[in-house]
């Protein structure tokens, strides 16, 4: 059970939350522009990391914000969490 | 020989000779002392054999004095409280204590499956795989003779009366185990203010201690700690399970101890859910048996347990001992059975070189080195240990002594309790020094203290107990000691005969033998030995047994113990109940129950309810004497000839306010918002970004920048979450605000011919003619003399409105509307489902189940193809336009009075036996009273393509046939509607 530091309300048990999936997957601004390969693959595929990763978190059972986390896969540490729109502390990877 | 010995010592112990207690084990009545467990109470009473071993049904006594018992495993009790699979060591005595063991057939004394002890040949590792599995039809008639056989304990036969809690708690420091290093490290982290808990399975502080001579640190470390306000102390509470960032449960037996007296304010049993800054574990450790050959009767225990039961309970568990080890703890054993006169035959030191602790020889005991026991000898109770020497090699030397005794203290070293350590994502290194797994590297804020370390020595537990306590020490990494001299996991036997069973898991009745034929059929991982053997899946997971498996399993396969590895330790470390795990999420608690304003009317007239998400709807309103058909059709028809009235409070109200709410909408909805006047209302469809269709509902403009949208009942909060997830996420820039207002408004529809006048009756400042109020317009107006806004809507077909009313003044609605005088019907949610069907309306959910697009349903008309919207780019895929995708169609039965079942089957041709060619599914599916004969959607292959077309419905006894058709069966102009 994780014990996540909600940007607006601080360290809060993983049961007020849902997982987003991975974070900074863009909606294309011109869907039309894709062929239907990219399309399928904003859509659809999703990295899988053993370590650092980025998700979207969603404080459904609290302040109904959705954040970015960054956790580590493999032993759950979250290394930093940052608000919707914000960069990453640690810069693009 | 002292056969006068008392087995209850006269005095000492910790139990309350003042206070004799009454209790029942296999149908018969014994008595013992408050302090005592069922286990040392039975050993009081002289009585050793305790059960039936789980496959080969072979006498069992008990053979710990902790959790880690695989032998002594009782029902509690019976009826809905009874209880499965207790360990008789943990359970404490209270007065009319009922329990039985849980594996024997029929009697612990004679059993008649104990035949497959005799078969046992017949019956080796994997045999249920080899044998029952085929031909595959036997499995369920073997099946069950196997679970008779092999039952471990009964399930309750009724809902459990007693009451569990759950308790959330925070610590700075989280102390697992109450024995030396447990108690230290509490004590210096309560002291210096850190909020501390300490918890500790025992219904007493000291862990080992307690087996223990008293040297009166336990007295003080305790009595210090109660001064401590800010360190809870949680005794008879097992931390059970480790996860991440240090959450742990407990489990607390709050009552179990006092039986039937338990007062009622009481919980039976309270989970507690600690979060901890951080963890400290002195968990222990655990004895191990050694391996000889049957090391499993009755009398046969662990030398550990011995000390407890005679220190701990003055219960002398035996009159004349052998002593069996290969290590110094169990010299301990001896001294203590001496002191209180029971005679020592021997103690047998596995070691040919081992010198003797001091105590032993000065007391004159008889010490054999180099020898080992070879075999026991004794049914229902061992009565012979025979012993032989043994070779600098471990293998047999000489000839074979008999040596009398009714008990054998045996220790083959021990485990270190690591299962906490593990789960919490602890690596685990194998130790030659101290040959057990010892806690390594664990990605979480934890250190571990005390003889799960590997400390053995008293002092230095409370040293490592401190210095943890303190939080000063990281765990010092312990100097590496004299690696063990070719430990003997596998004591020779005297013959080679398979007769001659080492057990290694008692629970499960692995055999050493058992884990060398697994291992030349090929199961080499430990993963697959485990679970082919099954060595170490019983409910004590093998806590006793697992190290000297996988020993065994590495000696066979000629590598060492840490290339073999362990098994993942997985939660729980102890069996927990369900009813704890619950806590008060039972009954109506388990899932809350929503009710409109309007539920006490619905429920004083009868209403039959449904379950729509947490609601309560009203589904029928049957008159006396009325079946559930003649209700629906009766509402339907007054909603068709008359007019009829349901509630419909329950549909998702979203309120979206802001200056870019349109453009929102343009990108949510399918269909174009930006013509849409304050005043008119649209319906609308939602998809998912996939094209498949979401939702749908009716959005009406309340003024430039505000618009309430409607989504269908089940799907609000998940629209409301879907709509929040796109603004924050991907929309940041729009400047748009969504409020829930579900259950701040309640909404009453009003439907059929005679609405109009109706409404018009109630209402003086609201035009409702035609031409004033058209349809899909909203106006705001007292309707009853309330503050009303009302919307000319439609899901029935006919002419229609919903009333929107403030929450509380829904009732004075409901109660002017079906005043006699109007006529009006009230009608369920199934005469909805059979009125809208009649009109082809999608239901979500019913005709979509998340495979189904706009185009499939024939709603080509409601995509713009002027703006883009989620889920248009999906849609534009090739496959989303193949004309062979299952669309939307009607379906009329051959015969009008048969009613198909929704989810049948559709087939192209006649069936001609399997496999068939399936084309579809019927969707929806009712009696329509309006038409006088049965209509039902579907979803066939080709759509309306196939139109004029036969489908064959296979049912269970015949085969339907049904005409495909436009699934608008009723007043496909809308003429009612619009009228």
């Amino acid at each position: 059970m994780l014990l996540i530091p909600c940007p607006w309300c601080g360290e809060r048990d993983e049961s007020e939350f849902t997982c987003g999936g991975e974070a900074h997957i863009a909606r294309p601004p011109d869907p039309d522009a894709l062929d239907d390969e990219a399309w399928a693959d904003y859509l659809f595929m999703r990295t899988n990391p053993k370590g650092s990763h980025r998700e979207r978190w969603y404080h459904g059972h609290g302040c109904g914000r959705w954040f970015n986390v960054e956790r580590n896969t493999v032993t759950h540490e979250i290394v930093s969490v940052y608000r919707m729109g914000e960069p990453p502390p640690g810069g693009n990877e | 020989m002292t056969a006068a010995l008392p087995y209850r010592l006269l005095e000492g112990g910790a139990v309350d000779r003042s206070r004799p207690i009454a209790f029942s084990f296999n149908g018969r009545r014994y008595s013992g002392f408050a302090g005592d467990t069922l286990a040392s109470a039975l050993l009081a009473n002289g009585v050793h054999l305790v059960g039936r071993s789980f496959k080969y049904h072979r006498p069992r006594g008990i053979l710990s004095a902790g959790t880690e018992e695989p032998n002594a495993l009782v029902q509690l009790e019976s009826g809905p409280r009874s209880v499965p699979n207790l360990k008789a060591t943990r359970l404490e005595l209270y007065e009319g204590l009922t329990a039985s063991s849980v594996n024997r057939w029929p009697g612990v004394g004679f059993d008649l499956a104990a035949v497959n002890d005799l078969a046992h040949r017949l019956i080796p590792a994997g045999f249920y795989y080899k044998t029952f599995m085929w031909p595959h039809r036997g499995w369920h008639v073997y099946e069950r003779l196997i679970r008779r056989m092999a039952g471990l304990g009964r399930a309750p036969d009724g809902p459990d009366p007693d009451r569990y809690e759950r308790m959330n708690a925070h610590c700075d420091v989280l102390v697992v185990g109450a024995g030396p290093a447990g108690l230290a490290a509490a004590k210096a982290a309560g002291k210096r203010g850190a909020r501390v808990i300490l918890a500790d399975e025992d219904s007493r502080l000291g862990g080992t201690l307690l087996g223990s001579a008293d040297s009166g640190w336990l007295g003080e470390a305790t009595a210090e700690l109660e001064a401590l306000e800010n360190v809870r102390v949680l005794t008879r509470t097992t931390v059970t399970g480790y996860f991440d960032h240090n959450f742990l449960i407990a489990l607390e037996r709050v009552a179990d101890h006092l039986g039937p007296a338990a007062p009622a304010h009481l919980p039976r049993q309270r989970l507690w859910r600690i979060r901890a800054g951080r963890v400290v574990l002195a968990t222990g450790a655990l004895e191990r048996p050694l391996a000889f050959a049957n090391n499993d009767r009755p009398g046969v225990m662990l030398a550990g347990a011995v000390r407890v039961y005679v220190n701990r309970f003055a219960v002398l568990p035996g009159r004349r001992a052998v002593v069996v080890t290969d290590n110094d703890g169990a010299y301990a054993a001896a001294l203590d059975l001496h002191r209180h006169g029971v005679e020592i035959t021997a103690i047998v030191d596995l070691r040919p070189e081992a010198e003797a602790p001091p105590g032993a020889r000065e007391a004159g005991l008889e010490i054999l080195r180099g020898h080992a026991v070879v075999d026991t000898a004794g049914r229902r109770r061992v009565h012979a240990a025979h012993i032989a020497r043994l070779d600098g090699d471990g293998s047999l030397a000489g000839p074979v002594r008999s040596l009398p005794c009714d008990l054998i203290a045996m220790s083959g070293g021990w485990n270190p309790a690591v299962h906490l350590f593990s789960q919490s994502g602890g690596r685990l290194r194998y130790d030659e020094a101290s040959r057990g797994f010892l806690p390594g590297h664990s990605p979480q804020t934890v250190s571990c203290v005390g003889a799960v370390n590997g400390s053995l020595d008293t002092e230095a537990c409370i040293r490592e107990g401190r210095d943890a306590g303190t939080g000063e020490a990281a765990r010092a990494a312990r100097p590496p000691g004299r690696p063990a001299k070719g430990p003997l996991w596998v004591v020779p036997a005297r013959s080679k005969a398979r007769e001659a069973r080492r057990f290694v898991d008692f629970q499960n009745d692995v055999t050493s033998a058992d884990i060398a034929l697994a291992a030349r059929e090929g199961y080499e991982s430990v993963e697959h030995l485990k679970r082919y053997t099954t060595l170490g899946m019983g409910t004590d997971q093998g806590k006793t047994g697992n190290v000297p498996g996988l020993a065994i399993l590495a000696g066979t396969l000629g590598m060492s113990v840490s290339e073999v590895g362990t098994t993942t330790f997985r939660p729980p470390y102890d069996p927990i109940t369900f009813g704890a795990i619950a806590g008060r999420d039972v009954g109506h608690l388990a899932d809350p129950v929503r009710r409109t304003p309007i539920h006490a009317w619905h429920e004083e007239n009868g209403a039959v309810f449904e379950d729509v998400g947490q609601w309560k709807r009203p589904f029928y309103y049957p008159r006396p004497e009325e079946t559930k058909d003649e209700a629906v059709a009766r509402e339907c028809l007054a909603v068709r000839d008359a007019t009829g009235i349901m509630d419909a409070s329950t549909l998702g109200k979203i309120l979206i306010c802001g200056p870019d709410a349109r453009e929102f909408l343009n990108r949510v909805y399918t269909n174009a918002w930006d013509r849409l006047e304050a005043g008119r209302c649209r319906y609308g469809l939602m998809l998912g970004e996939d094209g498949m269709v979401m939702d749908d509902g009716v959005t009406s403009c309340l003024a430039r920048d505000r618009f309430l949208m409607t989504t269908t009942t089940g799907n609000a909060a998940r629209v409301f979450a879907w709509l929040e997830e796109w603004l924050q996420t991907e929309w940041p820039e729009l400047r748009v605000y969504l409020t829930s207002l579900t259950e701040q408004f309640a909404t009453v529809a009003l439907a059929g011919p005679d609405s109009r006048e109706i409404l018009g009756r109630l209402t003086d400042d609201i035009d409702v003619s035609a031409d004033a109020f058209p349809f899909m317009a909203w106006r705001d107006g007292l309707v009853a003399g309330l503050p009303a806004r009302v919307f000319r809507i439609s899901y029935t077909g006919e002419l229609s409105y919903e009333i929107v009313v403030a929450a509380n003044r829904a009732m004075d609605l409901w109660t002017a509307l079906t005043e006699p005088a109007h006529g009006v019907t009230p009608f369920g949610t199934e005469a909805m489902h059979v009125l809208r069907a009649e009109k082809g309306y999608l239901m979500i959910g019913q005709e979509t189940d998340g495979t189904v697009t706009p185009l499939d349903l024939d709603m080509g008309w409601i995509l713009s193809r002027k703006k883009d919207f989620v889920g248009r780019r999906s849609l534009a895929r090739g496959g989303m336009r193949d004309p062979t995708r299952k669309r939307l169609v009607g379906l009329r039965t051959e015969d009008p009075a048969t009613v198909l079942p929704e989810g049948a089957q559709l087939l192209g041709e006649p069936p001609s036996g399997p496999p068939e060619t399936m084309i579809g599914h019927v969707t929806s599916s009712y009696m329509s009273a309006a038409l006088g004969r049965s209509i039902a959607l579907a979803l066939v292959r080709g759509g309306r393509d196939r139109e004029p077309g036969t489908v064959h419905v296979p049912l269970d006894d015949r085969t339907v046939r049904a005409e495909i058709c436009d699934p608008r069966f009723y007043d496909p102009e809308g003429a009612r509607l619009n009228g």
